[in-house]
């Protein structure tokens, strides 16, 4: 941690002024050495070559801090994700921070680093960026944004319209860790749990399977808000077609399904960070396990359902016991039920 | 998970609607009691498992969904007009009062928490010593023990920015009000495992002998439910009404005597409005004079008026057992848990949500 001279971060240094420049100087330039960022410009500038992936999202997650991780290296894994979901190779992000009044300077320090490790352990870089700093209470802490900007594979042809009856569905391990970490931590439900966020990069992953199934891998998102049920009901909805799930077969660690049983939570609504669904033509499906098992968070990797050409826009799950069940789409927020 | 999977398995299931085909012989209406029960009936595909002449009624067994909106209403005045931090549990702060919900409440600006247990919003009240804090205190039998006894904590420890607005209701008065009925005709009943858990089978064997009715204490996964079924059908064929236990896996017939004894500290039975059902009286707990401070009532002189309903919403019939969700009008059409018009299909357990949720 460099030596500040202050311990809380004040409106001061959303200025624009000397603290400001105290705090990017000693702080996030000191950070993140990008040739690019260093030259301290507007904007970044750079070359690049071939068709490209452009994302943006923001970071608001209360706590900051959380099991398995923090806002920083959500806000970097994150925003990598989308663009491998394109099929691309992520290159550059930029850096958003909007910081309440009476941040912790160590916290925000705690968080940069986290944003740095994350950075360079998928090999993008960070090359613009921006500081606000909001009144107490007029924020949580600190919101972050990325965006970020990848370059496609040669052999992506990641595209909705081309799913098609009989396509394999594919997750890329277990469902729900990081809503329930960060339900396990909220104010008023904390419970005791050794579950943790599953804030990962998957563009390793993903560029792995592009690089070996091309055009075969049809459909790649991962199922962020709202969990596994609302990205496969859009994707339902959008190409009007059914889609089957095998209740049995979901992979789930024992403690968060334990958690999910106990506060009356369906898993498949709960968010997840570090996961992917895969659509797939069925005769490559079985060999993309193999390669998805050969990663360390592959492991639990599995074919959870196919595409149907019955019920479009429907997405069913065939329940342990025989019995068949429309997933629908949740309305609001999923609430921990009374008893 | 032990105690869990076993009653989810599909050889049992499969030999348990065997049973139940060989044994019945006539058409029968039982009542499952609880919204956990009917949520599980419906996610499981258990309702069109079962033969055509066995019919499942769905009782009113969801706290959220009977709680009157006159007590939604006082809810949304504390924490919008009274500055307090309303603490709620999760699934009752998107029920519709008269004007709004909780979760509108605090859109506007008022400190609504979702907690998932009162000892975390008496916590609450310790750590904000300046500000007054209630807790919404919904719920049958079973969440009473743990409401009741941060009302004690609260007073053991001096916390005097605490207090409760009770809204608890009691099963088997409610049993007996829809058995008295003359609409309803009621053949059985799937009583809910968990309120007896704390209460025990004793008031049950009373109302099935009263009412000449078969009672079932049934868990909630397919298997208990099965079981809970088979045992029901059973006794009316052979023209038995007794009370039986499903559920001795949790359920003893004494209940849980520790539990009780917090309950009866701070709570005396009372008349209790249901919403969509009315007035049954001896059907709710109110907080007794020793610890009337801790009365949300009473600490804020609150009077619990009736709140407007949608005239066309039939959450009563549903709550009662006449009437199906989907034989409403507003179902899925005005009505969805993102609009709710009525109770039951803005809680996760209410038929209503449970219906449109799985797709009927």
């Amino acid at each position: 941690m460099p030596d500040m001279d202050f311990k809380v971060i004040t409106m001061g240094h959303g200025s624009g002024g000397k603290l400001t420049n105290d705090l990017l100087d000693r702080g996030v330039f000191n950070l993140f050495d990008s040739e690019i960022l260093q030259k301290r410009h507007d904007g970044a500038v750079f070359n690049l070559e071939g068709n490209i992936a452009f994302t943006t999202d923001s970071f608001v997650i209360n706590p900051v801090f959380f099991p398995g991780g923090n806002i920083g290296e959500l806000a970097v894994n994150g925003t990598v994700n989308d663009i491998a979901m394109c099929g691309a190779i992520p290159k550059y992000i930029s850096l958003s921070l909007i910081i309440e009044e009476g941040l912790l300077v160590e916290d925000l320090w705690e968080i940069l680093a986290a944003v740095k490790i994350a950075a360079e352990n998928v090999n993008v870089q960070i090359v613009t960026g921006d500081t606000k700093v909001v009144e107490k209470g007029k924020g949580d802490k600190i919101f972050i944004n990325t965006t970020g900007i990848g370059i496609m594979h040669s052999r992506a042809d990641i595209d909705m319209s081309r799913i098609s009856a009989d396509d394999a569905v594919i997750v890329s391990g277990p469902i729900a860790n990081h809503g329930m970490a960060i339900m396990s931590v909220r104010e008023g439900l904390t419970f005791e749990s050794d579950i943790l966020s599953d804030t990962r990069p998957l563009n390793e992953m993903v560029i792995s399977l592009i690089d070996r199934f091309g055009e075969d891998i049809k459909l790649l998102r991962d199922p962020t808000r709202g969990g596994v049920a609302t990205v496969l009901n859009e994707i339902a909805h959008s190409c009007k077609v059914g889609i089957e799930l095998q209740e049995n077969v979901f992979p789930i660690q024992k403690q968060v399904k334990a958690a999910c049983e106990m506060l009356g939570i369906d898993p498949l609504y709960v968010a997840n960070e570090g996961i992917f669904l895969a659509i797939v033509n069925k005769t490559v499906a079985s060999e993309v396990i193999d390669i998805l098992k050969s990663f360390e968070f592959g492991q639990s990797s599995v074919i959870i359902g196919s595409i149907q050409k019955d019920f479009p826009r429907k997405v069913f799950v065939k329940s342990k016991i025989g019995g068949r069940r429309v997933v629908g789409m949740l309305a609001g927020e999923q609430l921990p039920r009374i008893c | 998970m032990k105690y869990l999977e076993e009653y989810r398995d599909e050889f049992f299931v499969k030999n348990l609607l065997d049973d139940i085909n060989s044994i019945v012989t006539r058409e029968w209406k039982i009542m499952e009691i609880c919204g956990g029960q009917t949520h599980s009936l419906v996610k499981n595909g258990i309702l069109n498992m079962l033969p055509d002449n066995i019919e499942m009624v769905h009782g009113p067994g969801c706290p959220v969904c009977v709680t009157p909106v006159g007590m939604i209403d006082k809810a949304v005045e504390l924490a919008l007009e009274k500055n307090v931090i309303l603490c709620s549990f999760g699934d009752m702060v998107r029920v519709p009062g008269s004007a709004k919900s909780l979760l509108a409440a605090k859109a506007l600006g008022a400190d609504v928490r979702i907690i998932y247990s009162p000892l975390d919003a008496l916590k609450i009240a310790e750590q904000n010593k300046d500000s007054e804090v209630v807790f919404f205190a919904v719920g049958f039998e079973t969440t009473a023990p743990a409401n009741a006894l941060s009302v004690i904590q609260a007073k053991k420890s001096g916390i005097t920015n605490y207090s409760i607005l009770s809204s608890h209701v009691l099963v088997p008065p409610a049993m007996e009000a829809i058995l008295s009925d003359e609409e309803t005709r009621i053949n059985g009943f799937l009583a809910a495992g968990h309120v007896c858990t704390i209460m025990g089978t004793l008031e049950y064997e009373l109302v099935a002998k009263r009412h000449n009715t078969p009672i079932v204490v049934t868990g909630f996964e397919p298997v208990d439910l099965l079981q809970g079924i088979k045992t029901c059908i059973t006794q009316l064929e052979n023209g038995d009404a007794e009370l039986k236990n499903q559920y001795t896996r949790v359920v003893r017939n004494e209940g849980n005597k520790e539990a009780k004894a917090i309950i009866f500290e701070v709570f005396e039975i009372g008349n209790r409005e249901w919403r969509g059902v009315g007035n049954i009286p001896s059907s709710g707990y109110k907080v007794n004079n020793k610890y009337s401070e801790y009365d949300a009532l009473v600490r804020y002189a609150l009077k619990v008026e009736n709140g407007k309903e949608n005239k066309d919403c039939m959450a009563g019939e549903v709550l009662k057992g006449l009437k199906k969700p989907h034989q409403c009008s507003l179902f899925g059409n005005s009505c969805t848990p993102s609009s709710p018009q009525g109770a039951p299909m803005v809680s996760s357990e209410g038929a209503c949500a449970a219906y449109y949720h799985y797709g009927f």
